[in-house]
């Protein structure tokens, strides 16, 4: 049961809208996609993706050489966009540095580099490149090492990386450490950024779509990929009137199959469930629901069964991976920070590049945006292996 | 704040199960490091576990370890995973799949390839539907692995298994991680003592370190090869059912400090 609601005190974020919250609200608003045909180096898949400009021209400082790569450029990005990295430094004035916890989700952190340096390798020797690291880059700690180290921060630190639900976990932990007295506020984030390993992975599963995807839409046929880096500073006293609160969250397993999810989507009901009941809230009382909804035919089946059995068919709901693709362990934050905008801005997304929905989905998600007051979000999100959280967000009154 | 120790699983050279590794870490019988034999699950249908990896196999054979002697029931625990390096193992199959003419990569790779995999495969096996989190923290995995384990079992009142186990990085990539053998340590943990609960530990996050356990020289050399090893000063006064101080870095300036007392 969560202690006490924790605000959203600062947060920032960068995905193929552009950098900053500016730069997605008005994406958002205007109903306009980041996606675009892949254009990735070495990949030949006929797929759209959601890629971040300019991050191979973001060199990181010469002190941080050694974590060079794509994923930690865009961690990065991601800090230094909206004041972030400053808000946090004004924070670590007040709590002291060893007081503010580092909770940073990702699934394939920097293997980019390492992808980079089998191809590399010297054909006779089989020696890598004398510049790979694979302790600062590929290995999963790798951005959360250098996120702490950017912001100067010496509290507990510690990566979740449960595939797609990565970056939503963050914040129950994050809740559960400062519920715990081992820090007073947290950072908490997700970085995932383009890679072989996830194009050809997910392409093996035949789950990726040729088109832009179209979440909840008949004959959808797959998702397509984004990257991108997004932050949260989460406090127990609110900075200002409008900061928005984590309410509550829920978590739970399929316990069903690897790569596919429960068909009737029990475990996800368990984690809205679970997230109602943290928060003490009525399935009604939630405005609007930013679902996980990744155009694969089974996930949006599968979530459809959930959603309406948990809440029916009569709430405002949406994906918003049609405007900056699946962003994997950086989709938890990045669609937690959607919803965040959708309550200050009062308006509820649509589903992009969906004119038609399924016939057999009977949850009637928006397709246009809809102005409307939002005060309460959840936000969904799933992933390989079973793994489901639900999180809720509001104005705490 | 205290909790409740319920059961340890443990996996490594010489010391193939807790109650083979007692003796040794209580400094009655010397250690010596020999190969783990193969092992099959016993919980997992045989569909999924001839999927199975090298790690996730670690991972599973330290948690049917630890339920030796647990009197509840695996589907009614929660869990946290914790491994430095996750499945370096199908990394690098990947990478070599991925320089092949039209990138073959094999479904099953490429689920087994995400950090929770171990978790996933778990929870199959056990039919648990509770929360279950994979964390990563360099060195300090198991200290973080710790916390958030104690974390879970406080808020939500459920006994949790908490799983630090890392295998070494395959040929290519040898030697540029934490890994250079095989190490997986379990302990089943709860909020409440109650039946089971052997261990009552205390814990507090502290700047200071403590005077620890003594190792011999060969389990001091086994706790450098694997992060899941700094558990082995724990794992040594819970083999010899004493009290005593045992203090994990968990983080850059900070210290777990656990006063554990058999009860």
């Amino acid at each position: 049961m969560i202690h006490k609601p924790l605000h959203l005190t600062h947060y920032s974020m960068i995905n193929a809208l552009g950098t900053g919250q500016a730069a997605s609200l008005q994406a958002l608003l205007d109903s306009r996609s980041g996606l675009s045909q892949a254009d990735y180096p070495r990949c030949t898949l006929p797929t759209w993706i959601g890629r971040v400009a300019g991050v191979e021209q973001a060199a990181l400082e010469p002190s941080f050489q050694q974590f060079d790569c794509r994923n930690n450029r865009l961690a990065r990005l991601g800090l230094l966009a909206d004041g972030f990295a400053q808000a946090v430094a004004a924070a670590r004035e007040r709590y002291g540095a060893g007081r503010i916890g580092v909770f940073i989700g990702t699934s394939t952190s920097g293997i980019a580099a390492t992808e980079e340096a089998y191809f590399t390798a010297d054909p006779e020797s089989g020696e890598f490149d004398v510049g790979y690291d694979y302790l600062h880059t590929h290995n999963l700690y790798s951005v959360t090492d250098f996120v702490r180290q950017f912001l100067g921060l010496t509290g507990p630190a510690l990566t979740i990386s449960t595939a797609c639900s990565s970056s939503a976990k963050v914040f129950a932990t994050a809740n559960r450490y400062i519920a715990a007295g081992w820090c007073d506020a947290a950072v908490v984030g997700g970085v995932d950024s383009l890679c072989l390993t996830t194009l050809y992975g997910f392409n093996s599963l035949e789950l990726v779509s040729a088109q832009p995807c179209r979440p909840w839409g008949a004959g959808r046929d797959g998702i397509n990929i984004g990257e991108a880096a997004a932050f949260a500073l989460l406090e127990t006293e609110r900075g200002s009137e409008r900061d928005i609160a984590l309410l509550g969250y829920g978590e739970s397993s399929d316990a069903y199959h690897m790569s596919t999810p429960h068909p009737q989507g029990e475990g996800a009901q368990l984690a809205m469930r679970l997230a109602l009941q943290c928060a003490g809230l009525r399935p009604e009382q939630v405005d609007y629901i930013n679902l996980h909804g990744t155009a694969t035919p089974s996930n949006d089946r599968s979530e459809d069964h959930a959603v309406n059995a948990v809440f029916g068919t009569a709430l405002a709901c949406s994906s918003t991976k049609g405007w900056t693709g699946h962003t994997l362990g950086a989709a938890g934050i990045t669609e937690a920070l959607f919803c965040c905008l959708s309550i200050q801005h009062k308006f509820a997304p649509g589903t992009l590049n969906t004119s038609e929905r399924d016939p057999e989905l009977v949850v009637p998600v928006l397709l246009e945006n809809r102005e409307q007051c939002v005060d309460i979000a959840m936000s969904n999100s799933f992933g390989f292996g079973g793994t489901n959280c639900s999180l809720i967000f509001g104005r705490q009154c | 704040m205290r909790f409740y120790v319920k059961g340890v699983g443990l996996v490594a050279p010489g010391l193939a199960s807790w109650q083979e590794g007692r003796a040794v870490l209580a400094g009655q019988l010397p250690y010596q490091a020999q190969p783990l034999a193969a092992f099959s699950s016993t919980l997992l249908p045989p569909n999924e576990r001839r999927r199975t990896t090298t790690l996730i196999k670690l991972a599973l054979r330290v948690a049917e370890d630890a339920l030796q002697g647990y009197p509840g029931s695996p589907v009614e625990l929660a869990s946290v995973f914790s491994s430095a390096e996750g499945d370096a193992e199908v990394a690098d199959k990947i990478c070599r799949t991925l320089l092949m003419p039209d990138r073959p990569v094999s479904p099953t790779q490429f689920h087994n390839s995400v950090h929770n995999a171990a978790a996933g495969y778990w929870a199959i096996a056990s039919g648990s539907r509770c929360c279950s989190t994979s964390i990563a923290a360099g060195r300090e995995s198991f200290s973080l692995g710790l916390m958030e384990a104690v974390s879970v079992a406080l808020q939500s009142q459920q006994d949790v298994m908490l799983l630090a186990y890392d295998s070494p990085l395959p040929p290519p990539l040898q030697g540029r991680g934490y890994v250079d053998a095989p190490f997986a340590v379990a302990l089943i943990i709860s909020a409440q003592a109650g039946t089971g609960a052997w261990i009552e530990i205390g814990m507090t996050m502290t700047g200071e370190r403590c005077t620890q356990p003594v190792l011999s020289m060969e389990l001091q050399a086994l706790r450098m090869t694997n992060p899941a090893a700094a558990s082995l000063p724990l794992l040594a006064l819970l083999a010899a059912g004493n009290a005593g101080t045992v203090s994990l870095p968990c983080g850059a300036e900070c210290s777990l400090k656990l006063e554990v007392r058999p009860c």
